[in-house]
């Protein structure tokens, strides 16, 4: 395996919009409140960008194709823009071609932006759009939601988890995430809301209730990435570095092998957690990561997940997350700037807005949801598709030193 | 003397809800009173996914139920309701089979008897030796909310394989008439069909058009009435088949059930699945006269043989399959005889090249996926390198046909979100018997009957329609084996 890139591209600053029903804005505007956090955070000039990343998904009903609308927005310096699109990983992806523009010596100084806007479709939830020519014909154009909540079928089935336990279980991460969102100024949803609330809302996608939904948000969010020795020399002190960013794809052996996947888990997950770990000199993921933020698109995802990233053991992460292993004040606290649940998950900004809370949790700068314990070590991943196929990205963040 | 022509095979395929005439009433009675008279029993209603392509599919894999396909010469599609004008429907329906691009097919339409005659010319087509035809009959007519249509008409289709060799029923012969007798039309491009008075199509089309031809045809062939097993009179009209029986010196207990009270006139379709239901019956050496009625008459008559047929749903099973609905806005919107707001996720643009249905028409009209000759791997669809993890072998793939396998649920949801005509979309993995899998839309499918592991078969169906171009997109669907 290559030997990675742990420790070579340092975060010099990041931004994040707020998050929500952006109805006074359009992208180039949330782009620009993302971006104008991030270079005061990092102490510099939009001239010292080498290069830029940005990260949509749904360019069709939101800023067009290509990285133009980035350059255009923050009036970048005629340095090359790439737009990526990787499902709702995309916001991860352009961090990893800023962070990789660095590590490689290309730039010094590299950006990535993620942004959607999604409330411009007229309806709640992501919009619905072509798969490509061949998946038009014989895929099934099902919702998000839809696509996820058979996880919960094949879980159940799995492990031998009642419906009622399993549904318990999945309130339970959107109750602790609402509470979480209460504290986080810039979420989308700041309300809490109690068990029977999200055991008792209307369904959406059986067995995925209202509430086991993240909210479909505008936003956007930003990294400037460099290398250590450029942060120090311009002034930083407390550095946090890249210590592991992975992304596996699936191949089509979910979807299309008899026999195989089983419909529980994520593969992908479980192969770009291994590789992270890897990367990062991980060895005992449950004691060493202080919190983690992951794609929790639907409570059921963020549950299998904390499986996926080896948390809790195969079968018993629903038991954990009953036992507020991940709240706030738990063991491994997850979400605890409220998730793509309460924070909102504007599609491209999501992998960086994570990267964004692990940022300013490792530098105690994240006000009152402040995790007690001083973290060293973050984690976050950011999942595109479906659990038939998708795209999981693992990002770990962490202290200089850690 | 030639080898004997006649029926190998039949089948038959009703689609599973059964609207209650009485709401049917219900909700229009106060408009249309004189409904009253007909609202009872049920009728055979067609899901939303279903046309008379699809249905004529689904009987045509129950005809072929123990048949070697490969031996078929050509097949036909008997309808006044195909859903293109200018598409082969027939040519869809070859596909959806997988039968051989060697394959005749034709399309047959434009009036009521258009399946018997189609019949008459592939038996003559027989004893001159052609190899067997596929006869598909099948109807879904539209028809005015209120209007005795919609009451009495039913949507189902069935099919008949005509031939030499192993016959369950030989052709005796056959005598038409064709006289331009207009009890009702529907000129191109209309909807819903005009009828004359029925005291009129009663005296001087079923009595006069029917009962002359019958007594041509009894005369012509050199049989009595008395000696008909079974009589099938296609039309639905309470008494005509018993009155029509009575002048020809056709015993009345020969008399055929014209499933009016269970399914309804099924057009097009009616003859051959009220013939499909005499063959499931019939017992060797009993004569069966079968009529086809429209702009004239056909007369056919047949001597069962009582040869077995592998085990099919058939007529019997078809009804067996039946649920009842009260649902009568579901199914005038499932119809287009009603606007609902589908809201904006139903405003999805389902264009659909033709360069792209044409290189994967196996796969999307066939179901063919593709089998690793080095491994044995299944999967769907086919692909240059294998999915299997453990041998990414390439350029290895055959051909693997899934249609008619059964398979078994492996993830399922139940989704209220996503737009669909008859919410929530039932959805999910499928593992197939002897490999492959795909997530599949599933159809006819009850809320408390979906969960990992039932047992699914396929059916061909509509996948969505490009309402932009006019356009019906088709692909198979699970449905839960019952």
């Amino acid at each position: 395996m290559a030997s990675g890139i742990k420790d070579k591209v340092a975060i010099l600053g990041m931004g994040c919009a707020k998050f929500g029903e952006r109805w006074d804005m359009d992208a180039d505007g949330l782009m620009v409140e993302a971006y104008e956090e991030a270079i005061a955070d990092a102490g510099i000039d939009t001239s010292q960008i080498d290069a830029a990343w940005l990260g949509v998904a749904f360019d069709a009903v939101n800023v067009g194709p290509s990285g133009i609308p980035l350059a255009t927005a923050l009036r970048l310096n005629n340095c090359g823009v790439t737009k990526v699109e990787n499902y709702c990983a995309s916001g991860t992806e352009s961090f990893r071609g800023a962070v990789y523009a660095v590590a490689s010596g290309a730039a010094d100084i590299a950006l990535a932006l993620g942004v959607e806007k999604l409330k411009d479709t007229g309806y709640g939830g992501l919009p619905v759009r072509t798969r490509g020519t061949t998946f038009d014909m014989i895929g099934v154009t099902g919702s998000a939601p839809g696509n996820f909540a058979q996880l919960a079928s094949a879980y159940r089935q799995q492990h031998g988890v009642s419906k009622d336990d399993l549904k318990r279980a999945m309130a339970h991460v959107s109750v602790k995430s609402h509470a979480n969102g209460v504290k986080n100024p810039k979420a989308h949803l700041r309300k809490a809301v109690d068990m029977d609330t999200v055991l008792n809302a209307p369904m959406i996608a059986e067995p995925l209730g209202l509430f086991d939904c993240c909210g479909v948000s505008d936003g956007a969010a930003c990294a400037i990435v460099t290398t250590p020795q450029i942060a120090r020399s311009l002034g930083k002190r407390d550095l946090v570095t890249v210590k592991a960013l992975q992304i596996a794809t699936s191949n089509g052996w979910e979807l299309q092998q008899g026999g195989g996947w089983n419909g529980s888990y994520f593969h992908t997950t479980r192969v770009a957690a291994e590789k992270a770990y890897r990367e990062a000199g991980i060895t005992d993921p449950r004691r060493q990561i202080s919190l983690t933020e992951v794609h929790d698109c639907f409570s059921i995802t963020e549950l299998v997940t904390m499986e996926d990233l080896y948390l809790s053991k195969e079968g018993e992460g629903w038991k954990d997350v009953l036992d507020g292993m991940f709240d706030a004040d738990g063991e491994v606290p997850c979400q605890i700037d409220g998730g793509l649940k309460c924070f909102g998950h504007p599609i491209g900004a999501s992998g960086l807005r994570m990267i964004y809370e692990n940022y300013l949790q490792l530098l105690g700068r994240a006000g009152e949801r402040q995790r007690q314990t001083p973290p060293s070590l973050a984690l976050s991943h950011n999942l595109g598709g479906m659990p038939s196929q998708n795209v999981s990205a693992v990002a770990i963040v962490g202290l200089a030193d850690a | 003397m030639s080898a004997e022509t006649g029926i190998l095979s039949f089948g038959a395929y009703l689609p599973r809800h059964r609207l209650q005439r009485s709401a049917i009433h219900a909700a229009n009675g106060w408009f249309a009173a004189g409904l009253k008279g007909l609202a009872q029993g049920e009728r055979a209603t067609a899901n939303w996914d279903e046309d008379a392509l699809t249905m004529a599919v689904e009987a045509a894999r129950d005809t072929l139920k123990g048949i070697d396909r490969a031996g078929l010469g050509s097949l036909s599609l008997a309808s006044t309701s195909l859903p293109f004008v200018d598409r082969l429907n027939s040519g869809v329906i070859k596909e959806a089979l997988t039968l051989a691009d060697a394959t005749g097919a034709f399309d047959v339409t434009g009036g009521q008897r258009v399946a018997t005659s189609a019949l008459i010319q592939a038996l003559a087509a027989a004893a001159g030796g052609a190899r067997p035809h596929l006869a598909l009959a099948s109807e879904m007519r539209l028809s005015r909310p209120a209007s005795e249509a919609e009451m009495n008409h039913g949507d189902a289709a069935a099919g008949l394989l005509v031939g030499q060799g192993d016959l369950v029923a030989r052709f005796l012969g056959s005598h038409s008439t064709t006289v331009d007798f207009v009890d009702h039309f529907r000129m191109s491009g209309q909807d819903f069909d005009y009828t004359w008075e029925s005291r009129w199509i009663r005296d001087e089309g079923y009595t006069g058009l029917i009962g002359g031809a019958l007594k041509e045809a009894f005369a012509h062939l050199g049989v009595a009435g008395e000696s008909i097993d079974r009589f099938i009179v296609p039309i639905t009209a309470r008494g005509v088949a018993e009155g029509l029986a009575r002048r020809a010196g056709v015993k009345p207990e020969a008399v055929a059930d014209r499933l009016a009270g269970s399914v309804g006139d099924t057009g097009v379709a009616h003859p051959f699945l009220l013939f499909a239901a005499a063959l499931e019956q019939a017992q060797a050496g009993e004569t069966i006269a079968l009529i086809g009625f429209g702009q004239g008459v056909d007369v056919l008559l047949f001597e069962a043989t009582g040869r077995a047929l592998a085990p099919r749903r058939g007529v019997t099973g078809s009804l067996a399959r039946g649920v009842p609905t009260d649902n009568y806005m579901r199914w005038l919107f499932h119809r287009g005889n009603l606007k609902l707001d589908r809201g904006m996720r139903a405003e999805f643009d389902q264009k659909q090249p033709g360069t792209t249905l044409w290189r994967q028409r196996k796969a999307v009209l066939g179901l063919v996926g593709g089998r690793c000759t080095m491994t044995g791997t299944v999967q769907f669809p086919k692909s240059v390198i294998s999915v299997n993890p453990n041998d990414h072998a390439a350029h290895t793939q055959e051909d693997y046909p899934l249609a008619e396998r059964k398979a078994t649920i492996l993830t399922y949801t139940a989704d209220s979100l996503t737009y669909s005509p008859a919410p929530p979309s039932f959805y999910g993995m499928i593992d197939f018997e002897g490999g492959g899998r795909l997530m599949a839309e599933f159809t006819d499918a009850d809320a408390d009957d979906v969960d990992v592991g039932r047992e699914v078969e396929m059916m061909f169906r509509i996948k969505g329609v490009d309402e932009m171009r006019d356009f019906t997109k088709y692909f198979w669907k699970a449905v839960p084996v019952r």
